[in-house]
């Protein structure tokens, strides 16, 4: 049965946020990839095509109530571990890195995939388990063990960037679920000492170069140290006003080969300059704050902690790209979403903000 | 579902909210912070930089993959060369740039400016040649003034050799930058402006393969263009190795033995139909076009009344005269409408219907059996018996032999020349077929078209029996790793089954035809190597009351050059066991005799390693 409330609560500012957002990324992905191959469908044609099939799926996604998402949850997280696992046992591997399961049409990267059914299962259990006081350490056993499984096998593959990437969101989600102050500081003690073990077993040596290069870039300019004095020097050399559209040359000329994905913003940043970045931070900004606010109105806890879990998944993204690409951050491969060329990144991106949809549509449902 | 919805008043949960939105937002300040320091206050620094240090991914030319004979001797090679190139993001001053290159080179500067037009849509990063194959000296003259021209670039850039000059110019075919139409296509995707490619011939047919793939190289060089640091980044892959089927020497022979005349000259192994020589004449150089050809020289080559750009042997068609007569012998044999020993009276002429057909012997042979006529050429002999055959027997014979059909090749236009049979006269021209045009086409006349490429193997099947292999040209293709990704295998088409006695009675004729000294062909006959061969004649212009067949001894002097006729000569050795076979064709050569033979005597002479003879080669006339 239709109820016409689900249109009256369609997040129709949302939608407009997201809409010039894209059209953004795709103007600078029209402008950085301007100089390449006559031949072939361009970037920006493709990445209009990857956007058509996000929306779809957002769409399919904002047909049925949430809530039928929670009982599901389970069985998603299950059969995604098992994914995880296989892609170790029999996955394909590319520069290092074994990552992604031929299905033959196309490749397959579980980790991806991982990131919204991680969500799903955390808010299934937070919503199920709420603990007014805050969690006690030990009851944080059971959430830290469902974040823990995904996150080495995900290490394992070896991915840091989508690791900590999931570690961040699991952790907002545990943050907002409450946690007393003594196993708070317990965790911050015991992330440190992680930290320093992991620095000497756990890093494989390139992501340990990542590091290094990030604490001083000029040591090989030529060599890994590249992407981030090239970047720096493109958002900086943009100026206030930037160099204009299609008129970067630092980008437009020889910039990297990563420049429509990871780097799409340091294109953007040359071009339209400090006035630019602001507008769309400023988008960006309000992309969050709308899930914040969705999350706050929603019918349910799961609903809720859902909203909560797919904005961090979004700040999360749009925090660790931009402090790469600004170098705040060490390089780690993680696109900016809605603004990266690339199908899994805008993919993911418009399911989770399909959910996002589908919570604010639903939240007068009783 | 869920029994406990949050609650408005649930306190801790509201701050939690706040953090949340007040966290979002300071973590956005923090960017906000970094890029106003980065835009703003450090801008110019990095603006200086962005303009001083800049760096720089420019390719590194593969090598194309060098084309080899069988024998592994290099038919296309490399060898360096200097590019002048611009890196137009560089450029301070075009005009003036352009006027010091002119100078130092010694060029027009409209040279120069048109180069540059014409690629002026590449992208800005990547280097546009100005002038390629620039001489050592001046290189050196450019590098002495070149302190102070940003975005001038000399490169090493690998190009095409062709050590023997015009050789076998029409297989190779030859490359050139890739044009905009090329680029938009599919097929030719990863190719970048600027390109070359390959445009003709083995060339264009083998590119995959040929084509190298470029490397990088990061350069950093500063705002005067000078070159601070480089490092490659991914060597260039050569591309692979082609061999082909072909002998360079017995390549290198046939085209001498051409002289300036023209014509084409196929020659086939017998037992796998690899080509062993091609040649067309006259040829070009593809030198000419590997740096972009001049529209001059184009012009000439286009405008050239001897036609140099065609691959004679591919795609001349020719009537084949008399060569022919091997088909209609064949044919009429197999159908029983003759025995080997019958003897027919050739009076010089016979009358069909109210017009007269000519043997080109006006008095006549007199009593002639299969052998004399093949061995003297007689036409009667073969007129009579085309009509007892017909044409449509003829056809099929003709087909069975490998004629009127093409090959795939990979080379450009070749052609299938034409095998006329009543069905096709009806289709074509909607009239019936004439017992006249059967006796025309009995002896390789009227109708009927053929390349020398299926002259070649039309012998090649007789000479081997009647198996018709595909004719190939590529005998193996491996990486520079010596990984083979292609291996020849010889290719059976068809398989004729011929009676033993018929095969006998045909090359005991066509032995006669070198071996006896009436032979038409006695012209190839070799020391201690027999050969079978037959010699033709193709009309050019049908001349009013001229013999349909003219091996005509006089009026040679008069007959202007253009008119004369096209004088073939087709022919396998050893004439026992057969192992080479080859079809000749002189432009205007006038006589299969005296023009054909002796060429495809020089490439027995070289392919049996015997001693050239001294008679002689025909020269230009």
């Amino acid at each position: 049965m239709f109820d016409r409330r689900l249109i009256q609560n369609f997040d129709w500012l949302l939608l407009m946020l997201l809409g010039f957002t894209v059209a953004l990324g795709i103007l600078n992905l029209y402008s950085s990839t301007s100089g390449w191959n006559l031949s072939g469908t361009p970037i920006y044609i493709k990445q209009i095509y990857w956007l058509l099939l996000g929306l779809t799926l957002a769409g399919v996604l904002t047909l049925f109530d949430y809530r039928h998402l929670q009982h599901i949850s389970p069985f998603a997280y299950g059969g995604c571990l098992l994914l995880l696992a296989s892609v170790l046992l029999f996955g394909r591997t590319s520069m290092g890195a074994t990552r992604w399961i031929n299905l033959g049409f196309f490749n397959l990267q579980p980790s991806e995939i991982m990131k919204p059914v991680l969500i799903l299962m955390l808010a299934n259990y937070f919503s199920e388990h709420e603990t007014p006081g805050g969690f006690s350490l030990r009851q944080l056993m059971a959430p830290g063990l469902l974040l823990g499984l995904p996150v080495v096998l995900v290490l394992k593959q070896p991915d840091l960037g989508t690791a900590l990437l999931l570690l961040f969101i699991g952790g907002t989600m545990a943050l907002f679920a409450g946690i007393r102050k003594a196993a708070l500081a317990t965790l911050a003690l015991l992330g440190g000492a992680t930290a320093i073990l992991g620095w000497f077993y756990l890093l494989y040596d390139y992501q340990k170069q990542r590091i290094y290069t990030f604490l001083n870039p000029e040591q090989d300019p030529l060599g890994s140290g590249y992407h981030i004095i090239q970047s720096k020097i493109a958002v900086g050399s943009g100026g206030f006003w930037g160099k204009g559209f299609m008129q970067g040359t630092q980008s437009q000329l020889s910039f990297l080969p990563e420049r429509h994905t990871d780097f799409a913003f340091s294109v953007f940043a040359e071009e339209w300059g400090l006035v630019g970045c602001l507008i769309l931070l400023t988008l960006y900004l309000l992309i969050i704050v709308r899930g914040i606010l969705i999350a706050h109105k929603a019918d349910s806890p799961f609903g809720m902690y859902l909203a909560i879990g797919v904005t961090a998944m979004l700040f999360w993204h749009i925090l660790v790209n931009l402090g790469m690409v600004i170098g705040l951050l060490p390089v780690v491969g993680v696109p900016l979403p809605l603004f990266s060329y690339g199908g899994t990144c805008m993919v993911t991106t418009m399911v989770g903000i399909g959910l996002l949809f589908n919570i604010s549509m639903r939240r007068f449902m009783f | 579902m869920p029994l406990n919805a949050p609650q408005p008043d649930d306190i801790g949960r509201r701050r939690r909210f706040e953090w949340l939105l007040v966290a979002a937002a300071l973590f956005f300040l923090l960017l906000a912070l970094r890029l106003w320091y980065l835009q703003v206050i450090s801008g110019e620094r990095y603006d200086l930089q962005s303009q001083k240090n800049r760096t720089r991914y420019l390719p590194i030319a593969a090598p194309r993959g060098i084309i080899y004979d069988r024998n592994g001797e290099i038919l296309v090679g490399n060898r360096p060369s200097f590019t002048l190139s611009v890196l137009r993001q560089d450029v301070v001053d075009r005009d003036r740039l352009l006027s010091d290159l002119a100078q130092d080179l010694d060029l027009d500067r409209e040279f120069l400016e048109q180069a540059w037009e014409n690629q002026r849509y590449y992208p800005r990063y990547r280097p546009i040649p100005l002038k390629r194959d620039i001489s050592r000296e001046q290189v050196e003259r450019l590098a002495e003034n070149g302190l102070h021209r940003p975005g001038m670039l000399i490169e090493v850039q690998p190009t095409r050799a062709y050590p023997h000059g015009e050789l076998a110019a029409h297989l190779f075919g030859y490359i050139g930058a890739i044009s905009e139409e090329e680029l938009r296509q599919p097929a030719n995707h990863g190719y970048r402006a600027g390109d070359y490619i390959g445009k003709n011939g083995v060339e264009k047919n083998l590119e995959q393969y040929l084509r190298g793939q470029d490397g990088e190289r990061l350069v950093e060089v500063d705002v005067q263009g000078e070159k601070l640091r480089q490092r490659v980044q991914q060597p260039p892959l050569p591309g692979k190795r082609a061999y082909l089927t072909l002998d360079l020497a017995l390549q290198q022979q046939t085209e001498r033995a051409f002289g300036d005349q023209s014509g084409a000259a196929v020659a086939l192994d017998v037992h796998s139909g690899a080509i062993l020589a091609m040649v067309s004449r006259p040829a070009f150089s593809p030198a000419l076009f590997t740096d972009g050809i001049s529209s001059r020289d184009w012009q000439t080559l286009l405008n050239d009344p001897d036609h140099p750009l065609q691959a004679r042997a591919i795609s001349g068609q020719y009537p084949p005269g008399s060569t022919f007569k091997m088909v209609t012998a064949l044919a009429a044999l197999h159908d029983h409408v003759t025995r080997t020993g019958e003897v027919i009276d050739c009076e010089g002429r016979i009358a069909l219907g109210n017009r007269d057909f000519r043997c080109w012997k006006k008095t006549g042979h007199g009593p002639t059996n299969l052998k004399k006529a093949l061995r003297e050429s007689c036409d009667v002999w073969f007129y009579e018996i085309a009509l007892r055959v017909g044409i449509d027997r003829i056809a099929g014979m003709a087909r069975q032999l490998g004629l009127g059909r093409h090959y795939d090749l990979p080379l450009d236009n070749e052609r299938d020349g034409l095998i006329p049979d009543k069905e096709w006269k009806r289709r074509r021209h909607n009239t019936p077929w004439y017992p006249g045009e059967t006796a025309i086409a009995g002896i390789g006349q009227g109708y009927v078209l053929a390349t020398p490429l299926q002259l070649a193997v039309m012998t090649a099947t007789v000479a081997n029996g009647g198996t018709l292999y595909r004719p190939q040209l590529i005998e193996r293709i491996e990486e520079i790793s010596g990984n083979v990704l292609l291996q020849r295998q010889p290719a059976i088409l068809h398989t004729a089954t011929f009676d033993k006695e018929d095969l006998l009675a045909l090359r005991q004729g066509l032995e006669a035809v070198v071996d006896d000294p009436r032979g038409t062909g006695k012209a190839c006959r070799l020391p201690g190597i027999r050969v079978a061969g037959k010699t033709g004649t193709a009309q050019v212009v049908r001349m009013k009351d001229d013999p349909a067949e003219g091996e005509d001894p006089t009026e040679k002097e008069e007959i202007a050059y253009r008119l004369r006729d096209h004088a073939l000569f087709v022919a396998y050795a050893p004439a026992d066991k057969p192992e080479i076979a080859v079809a000749v064709i002189v432009e205007h050569g006038q006589h299969g005799s005296s023009a054909a033979a002796p060429i495809a005597r020089a490439m027995f002479e070289q392919y049996f390693d015997l001693p050239a003879t001294t008679a002689p080669l025909p020269g230009s006339e």
